[in-house]
């Protein structure tokens, strides 16, 4: 790619294992077979815009396990990092160690290696400024499977150049005390295909750990532990899904559907997690363990509006 | 008209219109789909609509299951709101190359390869549902002397733009994918456009399909 000199941007030194831009996602085609995308971890998505002091749909680069390592050029920029991870800049030969959730100024020829996020999945990346990034149907998130979105719909690939635009003054060395919980029971409601299993089988799910696998991506979780044994059908005609839904395959297996997730499916549906527990529930790297919970609606609605008001006021305290 | 209306975790109705698949049932959905799309309803992100149930999924801050059920019950149904949906004609090469499952057919279902295709090529589809993968639509009903069970082991790569039939459907694969369908052909035309910033997709839930074939020379000059 020829580069501009007039402009400040990014070169992509290694470009991580799964980095895409992203943003809130797209609504409203599910019927045509496209999912939401958008950043996998929401909170962690709109704390990096709110310590950048961007519009909360900003776009953000983010990656997963091992980061990017990117070489800057241009003007003095205001960046930041959010989620669990582990990165440093290099400047003139020294190592410079810094922590999520605030401010730091990135200069000329500087390089930005992030270099694995720790005993998580997700973390991202903001700016002070915006990532010159192609827009599809209304976001720009990539979604590689339907090779849509930002970055022609490709993951970061090494040697490219990354265009910023719109460079804001530096921002005052803030910081938002964070500390990203790791817990690993996660809060489930009923799916419509409950009564598919023995009793034994639904005792079993919500009392035994899982393993989740290798076989996880933005698409979905597979996890491994007990079978879950089917006592009416292990198909169904095929139906709508949503991130969340808990499919139990013909083979017994729990997987769960994620952001990236195909819009319609044939296994039955023992339970959804619910919504204040997703952010958790993708950072859970492969290796870990699992345990579901069942709750109620009415418990599921109240828990969501306790972690709003917990987004809230980190956003309203940095503000 | 919907039968039952439960939540789907706690940010999705699943409203369900009965067990079989039919064309009529799949209407139904299908206006339900539409008459919902023109309502505004506060706070719903996405409708999906498949052979008989439809999922209708909503922002959590803006809504809540309670409030939008009541909305969907009470929503007043303009009859026959299908004005969105066309016939669409899709050209289909049946080329050696493009038709690797055409032998296997013919013995599964002990009917030679030219009356296998003109059976095919002689009725309309009707689009029940579009999805798994971008754009995906999923055909249907196959005429009965043509129901064939899948593949015993799924292919790791179907080529993009072929077309599968497998029971009662069939489908055009919109990019490459893994998948168990019997490929009987490939189509020239896009069914997916990913360039495409407004309607990428070709057909819709509700649209009438109709394939004719065209010959090897006929595919190439599309693709020149």
């Amino acid at each position: 790619m020829k580069k501009n000199m007039n402009k400040n941007y990014f070169e992509v030194l290694r470009p991580g294992i799964n980095s895409t831009f992203q943003d809130n996602g797209r609504n409203n085609f599910y019927h045509i077979g496209i999912p939401f995308s958008g950043a996998m971890d929401n909170r962690n998505f709109i704390l990096a815009n709110t310590i950048s002091n961007n519009e909360i749909n900003n776009p953000v680069l983010e990656f997963a396990y091992q980061g990017p390592k990117l070489k800057y050029i241009g003007e003095n920029i205001s960046i930041n990092v959010t989620g669990d991870v582990n990165f440093k800049i290099i400047r003139k030969n020294k190592n410079l160690e810094f922590s999520c959730y605030e401010n730091i100024i990135l200069e000329n020829n500087d390089c930005l290696d992030i270099l694995s996020t720790n005993r998580s999945v997700y973390g991202y990346l903001s700016i002070g400024g915006t990532f010159e990034v192609d827009y599809y149907l209304n976001s720009c998130s990539t979604n590689t499977k339907a090779k849509i979105g930002a970055n022609s719909g490709e993951k970061l690939q090494k040697g490219q150049i990354i265009y910023l635009k719109n460079i804001k003054k530096i921002l005052p060395k803030n910081k938002i005390e964070y500390l990203n919980s790791k817990i690993e029971n996660i809060r489930i409601i009923k799916g419509p295909h409950f009564d598919y299993f023995s009793k034994d089988a639904i005792d079993s799910f919500l009392s035994d750990e899982f393993n989740v696998t290798k076989l996880s991506d933005r698409m979905g979780i597979r996890l491994k532990g007990p079978k879950i044994s089917n006592i009416k059908n292990t198909n169904i005609k095929s139906e709508g899904l949503v991130k969340g839904v808990i499919q139990i395959t013909a083979d017994g297996d729990p997987i769960i559907m994620l952001s990236d997730h195909g819009t319609i499916g044939g296994y039955p549906k023992i339970g959804v997690v619910i919504s204040a527990d997703y952010d958790k529930l993708v950072q859970i790297p492969p290796g870990s363990k699992i345990k579901f919970k069942e709750i109620n609606l009415k418990d599921a609605e109240t828990i969501f509006k306790l972690y709003e008001m917990e987004t809230q006021n980190l956003i309203s305290n940095f503000k | 008209m919907i039968k039952n209306i439960s939540n789907l975790g706690d940010a999705a109705l699943y409203c369900d219109f009965g067990t079989e698949v039919n064309k009529e049932i799949n209407r139904n959905v299908i206006n339900y789909f539409n008459n919902l799309r023109d309502s505004n309803f506060l706070g719903i992100t996405n409708i999906t609509p498949s052979y008989n149930k439809l999922v209708i999924s909503f922002d959590l801050k803006l809504t809540s299951f309670a409030k939008l059920k009541k909305q969907v019950e009470n929503l007043e149904l303009k009859k026959n709101n299908n004005s969105k949906n066309n016939l669409i004609k899709i050209p289909v090469c049946c080329a050696e190359e493009f038709a690797p499952d055409i032998k296997r057919l013919q013995k599964l279902l002990k009917i030679n390869e030219a009356k296998i295709y003109e059976t095919f090529f002689s009725k309309n589809y009707y689009c029940y549902m579009t999805g798994f993968i971008a754009g995906m639509p999923f055909l249907g009903d196959m005429d009965k002397s043509l129901f064939a069970r899948r593949l015993e082991t799924p292919r790791v790569k179907v080529p993009k733009n072929s077309i599968g039939i497998t029971e009662q459907f069939c489908n055009i694969y919109t990019f490459e994918s893994p998948g168990g369908w019997n490929i009987i052909g490939k189509t020239s035309v896009d069914i997916f456009d990913n360039k495409k910033n407004t309607e990428p997709n070709l057909i819709n839930p509700g649209d009438t399909i109709s394939f004719y074939p065209i010959s090897k020379l006929e595919y190439e000059k599309k693709y020149e």
